[in-house]
């Protein structure tokens, strides 16, 4: 599996995600500079985590009009699998790729800690090595991470089977508790109609070597490998 | 032309900033103060003299990238510049 990591002024996930693809693909992703028009062929592109343009205007909104993006929404509505976290899923939304909008927390403060997510989803390359409702735990590092999104919007998220994680207690329970940011309906993650790009707060690529506390974000990119190599 | 921009989050989406600065207004004594809410405000010089042209262009900015018309209106003023 090919996989490119998009680099904007500010990106500070994009070697963590390196790392985290290369340990399940065997061989380094392609780094692309966010100036490039051209992207490699490849079958996963990943908008990483950090501070894109220091999140002027809106966290996300400068990154969604940088020159590269113009190929990368081209390669999502044509189906190669995208991958935004954290800031890549601000980029995401702000670049209409995914609907609703990434707000301050409703704390107002910087979170940084692992929080247990539910998988809603298991038929997608993304989750192929998760069980349905499993309670996996990734870390969390944002300041605007509260998803907000209409009625009518997160109507048709959840019609369609779109919501991809959503913020839950350690026993699975998606209580209002286990919300850290205020983000609607605890929606950490959510998918575009075809379920091929996600979106989603935490950082699966933080808990992905033992050394670093915890593997279940591990399970994201061998699954993600088995499904896109096959 | 210049444009005087201003972004305004729609009526019924949570403003946390808004609540906190209303917070610190009745701390400070402005027990008369409610509803507030935090916006962003844009000046933009447009290399346009025709004030219909400016008018199209300074649109084309605020739904293109000023504004996330998610969750935010705009509204905006025209001048010589």
């Amino acid at each position: 599996m090919k996989a490119a990591v998009i680099v904007f002024p500010g990106s500070n996930c994009d070697r963590d995600a390196a790392v985290a693809l290369e340990a399940a693909t065997g061989r380094p992703p392609a780094m692309v500079w966010h100036g490039d028009a051209e992207l490699p062929q490849s079958d996963l592109i990943v908008l990483p985590g950090g501070f894109s343009y220091g999140d002027y205007l809106r966290s996300g909104a400068m990154a969604a009009h940088s020159p590269v993006m113009r190929e990368v929404i081209k390669r999502a509505k044509a189906g190669t699998p995208v991958l935004g976290i954290c800031n890549g899923f601000q980029v995401l939304t702000e670049a209409r790729l995914l609907p609703g909008v990434l707000m301050r927390n409703a704390t107002l403060k910087f979170i940084c800690k692992d929080v247990h997510l539910r998988v809603e989803r298991t038929d997608t390359s993304f989750t192929g090595r998760y069980d349905k409702g499993q309670v996996v735990k990734f870390a969390i590092a944002h300041k605007d991470g509260c998803y907000f999104a209409d009625d009518e919007t997160l109507a048709r998220l959840e019609g369609g089977g779109r919501v991809a994680f959503r913020y839950c207690d350690p026993q699975g329970n998606v209580a209002p508790e286990a919300n850290p940011n205020g983000s609607r309906r605890n929606i950490a993650g959510i998918y575009n109609e075809t379920g091929t790009v996600l979106g989603l707060m935490p950082h699966p690529e933080r808990l992905a070597d033992p050394a670093l506390s915890g593997t279940d974000g591990a399970k994201m990119f061998k699954g993600l490998v088995e499904s896109l190599a096959a | 032309m210049k444009a005087r921009i201003t972004i305004t989050l729609k009526p019924g989406v949570l403003d946390p900033q808004g609540k906190a600065i209303e917070g610190a207004l009745h701390a400070l004594g402005f027990g008369s103060a409610g509803n507030v809410r935090q916006g962003k405000y844009i000046e933009v010089e447009v290399a346009e003299k025709d004030p219909g042209r400016a008018r199209a262009e300074v649109e084309r900015m605020c739904k293109e990238l000023l504004a996330n018309t998610i969750i935010e209106n705009y509204a905006y003023e025209l001048e010589a510049a």
